[in-house]
C-alpha cells in the first residue's frame, strides 16, 4: 500500500482506492495477461501455488471423506478416501434426524442477522453525526469511542455476565445479541467513508429543503452501499463464528448457536468420527455457500475493514 | 477531508445567515446530532463503558458467582494474581503461542499473496482454498483437527507412518499439544492476512512494473526492488492485527483440548473463564482480566513506540 499508516485509504481488491460515489467495478486485467510466456519461473510459481492450495484444501476434504464413511471404516484408520464398505450417507442421516443441528443453525442465523442489522444501523447513524453534524464535544466524544477499539471484549465477560443477570437476560437470545452490537471500529470505518462523500451532493438536497434525516437516508446511505456491504459481511462472519460469549450466556440446549451446540456433542458422541465430521461439514456449508455467492464483496470487505480497523 | 475543511466548505456553500440565526441553527444541529448518536451511545455506555467500570470495581471485591461475598478487599486479588503461578503460566503459554503463530501467519500469507498476484489462472480457486478455512467456526476447525491429530487412527499419524516416522500423540503429549494448536490456527486464519496482502499488492500501480520491465529487470528482480519495499506499511498492519489476535487465544485451544485445563495450553483468557465460571470467583477473575488488559495496552504502546522509531529513522 502506498498510503501511510495514519491515513489508510479504503482499499479495493480491484486496484485503486475505493471511490465512494460510484458503484462500478474496475476490471483488473491481470498483470501477465496477454503474455503467453511460460517461463520456468511461472511454472515454478504455479507448482508452488498448487501444492499450497492442495495443502490448504486437504484437511477439509478429509473431513468430507470421513463424513461419507461408515463408523467402522472411519475408526479403522488408514489414508484411503473411500471406506471399505463404500460411500454412505449414514452419518448425515443420523445427524439430521437427531434434529438439534437445525435448531442451532436457525438460532445462529437469526441472532447473527439481528446483530448485523442493529450494529450497522446504529454505527452508521453515529458515524454520520461524527462526520457531518456540529455539536459541542464532538471531537472529544469521538476520541473516547476511538480509544475503546483497543478493549478486547473477552476482558468484559465477568461484568457483562453480571449485568445480564441483573437484566434477567441470561439464557435468552437478547442477552446473546445486545452486548455484541457495540463495535466502535465500524463507527470509525463508516465515519472515514462519510468524510469522503462530496459535501456538494448533500448541499443540493439541502437547498431543496430536505431534512438532515432525509439527506442521510436518501442521499448518503445509497451512496454508501459498498462500504455498508463490507461492514455487514464483516460483522456477520464475526457474529456467526463467535464462541466465548454465547458459550457463557446460553445454557439451554435449544437456544444454543451452532458453534456452541457443536461443542456439546463432542463429548456426547464419544468416538463416532463419521458423525462428528458430518456435523462439522454441515455446519460449514452455509458460510462456504455465502462465500461462493459473494466472493468479490467478501474479499473487498475483509480488505477494507482490515485496513480500516487500524 | 478534515473537519475544518468540511466546516469551511459548509459555510461557504450554504447561503450566508445572519449571526442571530446562526446560534439557533447550531442548537438545532446539535439536537439532531444527539438523536443520531443516541442508539449507539446508549449501547456503548451500557455494554462497554459500564462493564469496564463495574469490572474494575469487582476486581477489588471478593464477589462470587453464587452471590456470596462482594465485600471490598482492596488490592488482595491483584496481589494474589501476581503471585499466582498458574496465571503466569497462562500468560507464558499465550506469549509462546503468539510467537509461534505470528511468524508463519505473516510469512506464509505474504508468499501466498505474492504467488496469487502473479495473475496465474484459477484466481477464484486459490482465493477459495486459502480463505475458506477462515469462514469456519472455531468448533468446526477444532473437530476437524482433533480428528486429524487422533493418536491412533488420525490422518497426521497415518502420514507419519507411511513415510516411516514414529507417530506422535499430538494433543495428548505436553511437548506437542501447543504446536498442534498452532498448526490448526495457521490453517484456520491465514486467509485474512493473505487477503490483506493481496489487496495491498493490487494497489501497486502496474506502470511501475512496466517501467522496470523496459529497464530489463526480471520478475524476481521486480519483486525485490518494487514489490517488497512497498509492502512495509502493510506488514506493520498485518503484524499488529495478528499479534493482538493471537494474544486473545481461547476458542480453539480450549476446544481441541476437550475443555480440560492443561498447563501447556491454558491461555490467559481460559484462565479468566475458569476463575470466574468454574471456580465462581468473579472478583479474582475480574482482577486477572485487568492484568491481561494491561498486557494488551503495553503491547500496543510498544508497537506504537517501535513504529515511531522506524519512522524517525527513515
Amino acid at each position: 500500500m502506498s498510503t501511510s499508516i495514519e491515513t489508510p485509504q479504503p482499499v479495493s481488491i480491484d486496484g485503486g482506492a475505493a471511490r465512494p460515489v460510484t458503484g462500478h467495478r474496475v476490471v483488473r486485467t491481470s498483470r501477465m495477461a496477454g503474455k503467453k510466456r511460460f517461463s520456468g519461473l511461472r511454472l515454478a510459481a504455479f507448482v508452488a501455488l498448487a501444492v499450497m492450495a492442495l495443502g490448504w484444501l486437504l484437511p477439509f476434504l478429509w473431513a468430507v471423506a470421513t463424513a461419507f464413511k461408515t463408523e467402522t471404516d472411519a475408526a479403522s484408520g488408514g489414508l484411503n478416501w473411500i471406506g471399505a464398505s463404500g460411500i454412505t450417507t449414514q452419518a448425515f442421516e443420523s445427524i439430521l434426524s437427531q434434529g438439534n443441528i437445525w435448531v442451532w443453525a436457525f438460532n445462529s442465523l437469526w441472532t447473527s442477522v439481528a446483530i448485523t442489522v442493529i450494529t450497522v444501523f446504529i454505527s452508521a447513524f453515529a458515524a454520520y453525526a461524527f462526520s457531518r453534524l456540529d455539536f459541542r464535544g464532538r471531537r472529544w466524544l469521538f476520541v473516547v469511542v476511538l480509544a475503546s477499539i483497543v478493549i478486547p471484549p473477552q476482558v468484559l465477560i465477568i461484568p457483562l455476565f453480571y449485568q445480564m443477570l441483573a437484566f434477567n437476560l441470561v439464557d435468552t437470545h437478547w442477552g446473546l445479541i445486545l452486548p455484541q452490537v457495540v463495535m466502535p471500529a465500524m463507527v470509525f470505518i463508516l465515519k472515514k467513508f462519510f468524510d469522503a462523500v462530496p459535501i456538494e451532493l448533500e448541499d443540493a438536497a439541502r437547498v431543496d429543503g430536505a431534512s438532515r434525516f432525509r439527506i442521510f437516508w436518501s442521499v448518503v446511505m445509497p451512496l454508501s452501499r459498498p462500504i455498508l456491504g463490507a461492514v455487514s459481511i464483516f460483522v456477520f462472519i464475526n457474529a456467526w463464528n463467535n464462541f466465548l460469549w454465547p458459550f457463557i450466556v446460553i445454557n439451554d440446549t435449544l437456544l444454543m448457536t451452532l458453534p456452541v451446540g457443536l461443542q456439546t456433542v463432542i463429548s456426547a458422541y464419544g468416538v463416532q468420527y463419521a458423525q462428528i465430521m458430518a456435523q462439522a461439514v454441515l455446519a460449514s456449508l452455509p458460510l462456504i455457500v455465502v462465500f461462493l455467492l459473494f466472493q468479490r464483496q467478501i474479499v473487498k470487505g475483509v480488505a477494507t475493514t482490515g485496513f480500516g480497523g487500524q | 477531508m478534515s473537519h475544518a475543511a468540511t466546516a469551511a466548505t459548509r459555510s461557504a456553500s450554504a447561503t450566508p445567515t445572519p449571526p442571530a440565526a446562526r446560534g439557533i441553527k447550531r442548537f438545532r444541529e446539535a439536537r439532531i446530532a444527539w438523536i443520531f448518536l443516541a442508539p449507539f451511545m446508549l449501547a456503548f455506555l451500557l455494554f462497554l463503558v459500564w462493564p469496564i467500570l463495574h469490572g474494575f470495581y469487582l476486581s477489588f471485591t471478593d464477589q462470587s458467582l453464587t452471590g456470596a461475598g462482594g465485600g471490598f478487599v482492596g488490592g488482595t486479588n491483584y496481589a494474589e494474581a501476581l503471585g499466582d503461578a498458574t496465571m503466569w503460566r497462562s500468560l507464558a503459554n499465550t506469549a509462546l503461542f503468539t510467537l509461534l503463530s505470528t511468524v508463519p501467519l505473516v510469512a506464509i500469507a505474504l508468499v501466498m499473496a505474492l504467488l496469487v498476484d502473479t495473475g496465474l489462472p484459477g484466481q477464484w480457486l486459490w482465493r477459495l482454498s486459502f480463505f475458506m478455512p477462515y469462514l469456519l467456526a472455531s468448533t468446526v476447525i477444532s473437530q476437524i483437527w482433533v480428528w486429524i491429530f487422533n493418536p491412533s487412527v488420525g490422518a497426521a499419524n497415518e502420514l507419519l507412518r507411511s513415510i516411516g516416522l514414529e507417530p506422535i500423540a499430538w494433543l495428548q503429549n505436553e511437548n506437542t499439544n501447543l504446536t498442534a494448536i498452532v498448526i490448526a490456527t495457521v490453517w484456520w486464519t491465514i486467509g485474512f492476512n493473505f487477503l490483506l496482502y493481496l489487496a495491498a499488492l493490487q494497489n501497486i500501480p502496474s506502470h511501475q512494473y512496466e517501467a522496470a520491465e523496459l529497464d530489463g529487470a526480471g520478475k524476481l528482480r521486480q519483486i525485490f526492488s518494487i514489490t517488497l519495499p512497498q509492502l512495509g506499511p502493510t506488514t506493520v498492519v498485518v503484524l499488529t492485527l495478528q499479534i493482538l489476535a493471537s494474544l486473545k487465544l481461547f476458542d480453539q485451544a480450549y476446544q481441541m483440548m476437550g475443555g480440560i485445563s492443561s498447563d501447556t495450553t491454558r491461555s490467559i483468557i481460559q484462565y479468566i473463564y475458569e476463575a470466574g465460571f468454574v471456580g465462581y470467583r468473579f472478583g479474582y477473575s475480574a482482577a486477572i482480566s485487568y492484568v491481561f488488559f494491561a498486557v494488551i495496552i503495553i503491547v500496543g504502546i510498544l508497537q506504537a513506540v517501535l513504529l515511531r522509531q522506524r519512522k524517525a529513522e527513515q
